[in-house]
């Protein structure tokens, strides 16, 4: 049985690594860090975001897709040849872990949408890429895309984070930023597809907690076209920021200001400027309110956000060290990684965003047709 | 002499084995490099000190009676859940509901400590926990307390303290807080008795000796105190009428 029929709630844990010159690390850093955490998950689901690990390829979607079985994939790459300029294909360099049992076929594909197809549908480049993977993950059964980015990468398993994350030999990839995920669903059979992170397009999204707001959420989100398959919250999530960020152009703050407002009471102490602004943002998208405790970690090429409920109900630690941040669920998944003296750690309040962004750049996302 | 054990990269399981193997020869130890190991010092009960360097996991000390534990570094959430006895000092700051439901004993924390810390508090009889801050708090301080004692020092003269919703729910025990007090309903804020200045100068002396600051800065004349304005504020929620 696959997500959506069944409710989840679940524990959960989440770190994130990002080092704003770019300079490049290897997975092991994220996996050790989520390591330390490992009682927050229960080995029905654990996955990892990487950012500049196709260095090659930086031009190309990476699409990364699970196949039930040889007729999938068979449906699936017809379909890619006939939409998309398909590049370098591979099957997923594995390793074999004990613990990671049954997993489905997993393949990657380089591609880039056909000059003619875009024409014809008169969209961007990323529009198309965001239309054919939800078509894939829609009508071609026993095949599901879940990483769809540019020079970045989503792997993800049912099973505990670190041993996802030796199955997928992450060690041996170089990126500027990492997130991962640990997860412990308590009401829901184990999925490939829905653990975490949640991808589309450069945004990758992990997340501990549970959106009471979900359907008030997707009823919003799916008047502008978004179509909510997986039914969990962190594909909502990653919607709304997408929505916000990408297509309204808001900036990550008045983002996360939408999801994570303060209060009424808190707004009215505000000056008159600020409280103009928030009643403005919350007269607007008051319905992507985010209810419910969580922690979450959204992260795109040109950085990452760390964000809690504005009433603090799931654990969220910062800390920087020169030219590097990290967050995490637990103060120690930081301090087993830190490389020598952390300059600053602190618990970012209910609702502060923590940011990080890339040097010299202005926003997270980095649009790519302003970047072609 | 103390026991010394090394919590490298152990799982908690493991060292909170080789915890309970050393004390039951020993009244002392010392546990070097721990880094996020849960549920140390778990129900244990006795004279036991225990000194711990690094930074241990959640629920540090969750049901204890008795020891005492020193902890250089900070603490994560849920450090003394339902403790019932004995005392703790953090030499650093903690995480989220420190003294969750505690029952007696004391804690001690060097710096500040993050959201509902002391919630649902609760005493009976001699049994009266006490948490002594030496910072700021985070939002919900003191939430639904139900008994025992809060003390918000604030050292550095924060200008708020103790963040937004303090109090709420509260009905027994008190708080101490110096700096500006902003509470909810259901509680109100009075000057302090003789009896108050006695138990206050009481837990700073404690603090400064643990610690090794002084608090010039910090007069006894400078904390409110709050309490709640009766013992059953839902009474009429759940009489029926």
């Amino acid at each position: 049985m696959n997500e959506g029929k069944v409710r989840i709630s679940s524990g959960c844990a989440i770190a994130g690594i990002i080092d704003r010159k770019r300079e490049m690390f290897s997975g092991t850093d994220i996996i050790e860090s989520i390591a330390v955490m490992h009682e927050r998950s229960n080995g029905l689901g654990g996955g990892f975001a990487a950012y500049g690990i196709y260095p090659g390829y930086e031009d190309c979607y990476a699409l990364h897709i699970f196949f039930d079985d040889k007729g999938a994939r068979q449906k699936t790459e017809d379909f890619l040849n006939c939409n998309l300029k398909v590049g370098m294909t591979e099957a997923m360099p594995l390793r074999k872990v004990k613990t990671v049992k049954k997993p489905p076929q997993i393949w990657r594909y380089f591609v880039r949408a056909k000059e003619q197809k875009l024409m014809e549908a008169g969209m961007s480049e990323d529009e198309f890429m965001v239309q054919a993977v939800m078509k894939i993950n829609k009508t071609i059964k026993g095949a599901y895309v879940f990483s769809s980015g540019k020079n970045m990468g989503v792997f993800k398993a049912v099973a505990y984070p670190e041993d996802a994350g030796e199955f997928y030999r992450l060690d041996e990839y170089k990126g500027y930023l990492w997130t991962a995920h640990g997860r412990f669903p308590t009401n829901t059979p184990g999925w490939w597809g829905g653990a975490h992170p949640f991808n589309l397009l450069d945004w990758s999204v992990v997340h501990n907690g549970e959106i009471s707001s979900y359907d008030a959420n997707r009823r919003f989100i799916e008047m502008y076209e978004y179509e909510c398959t997986l039914q969990t919250d962190t594909e909502v999530i990653t919607y709304i920021f997408d929505f916000l960020i990408r297509k309204n152009n808001l900036s990550i703050e008045k983002a996360a200001a939408v999801v994570a407002p303060p209060l009424w009471e808190q707004i009215a102490e505000k000056d008159q400027k600020n409280r103009e602004k928030l009643r403005r943002l919350r007269g607007t998208y008051g319905s992507l309110l985010l209810n419910g405790p969580f922690s979450i970690i959204l992260s795109a090429s040109n950085g990452m956000m760390a964000l809690n409920d504005r009433i603090k109900l799931r654990s969220l630690v910062a800390a920087e060290e020169g030219s590097r941040l990290y967050v995490a669920s637990e103060e120690a998944a930081i301090r087993r990684v830190a490389r020598e003296k952390l300059e600053r750690i602190w618990a970012p309040r209910g609702g502060e965003p923590v940011i990080a962004l890339l040097e010299g750049a202005d926003d997270i996302f980095l649009k790519q047709d302003e970047a072609n | 002499m103390a026991v010394f054990i090394d919590g490298d990269k152990k799982h908690f399981r493991q060292l909170n084995g080789m915890i309970k193997e050393a004390l039951s020869s020993d009244k002392n130890a010392v546990i070097n490099n721990v880094n996020g190991q849960r549920y140390i010092a778990a129900g244990l009960e006795g004279d036991f000190d225990i000194v711990i360097n690094g930074v241990p996991g959640n629920d540090l000390g969750i049901f204890m009676d008795g020891p005492f534990i020193r902890v250089y570094g900070n603490v994560q959430d849920g450090a003394a859940n339902t403790m019932n006895g004995g005392a703790l000092a953090v030499y650093g700051s903690a995480g989220d509901i420190i003294c969750y439901g505690m029952r007696g004993g004391s804690v001690y924390v060097r710096d500040n400590v993050g959201y509902r810390a002391g919630v649902h508090m609760k005493e009976f009889g001699e049994k009266k926990p006490v948490l002594v801050i030496g910072g700021t708090a985070g939002d919900f301080l003191g939430e639904y307390m139900a008994g025992g004692i809060i003390i918000l020092i604030n050292r550095q003269d924060a200008w708020r303290p103790a963040g937004y919703f303090c109090a709420s729910g509260m009905h027994g025990g008190v708080i101490y807080m110096r700096g500006n007090v902003e509470v909810g309903r259901d509680v109100r804020v009075e000057s302090l008795g003789e009896r108050d200045k006695e138990v206050l100068t009481f837990h700073l002396e404690v603090y400064k000796s643990l610690f090794e600051i002084n608090l010039e800065n910090v007069k006894i004349d400078e904390f409110n105190k709050i309490i709640s304005t009766g013992n059953r504020p839902y009474k009429k929620l759940y009489a029926g009428i």
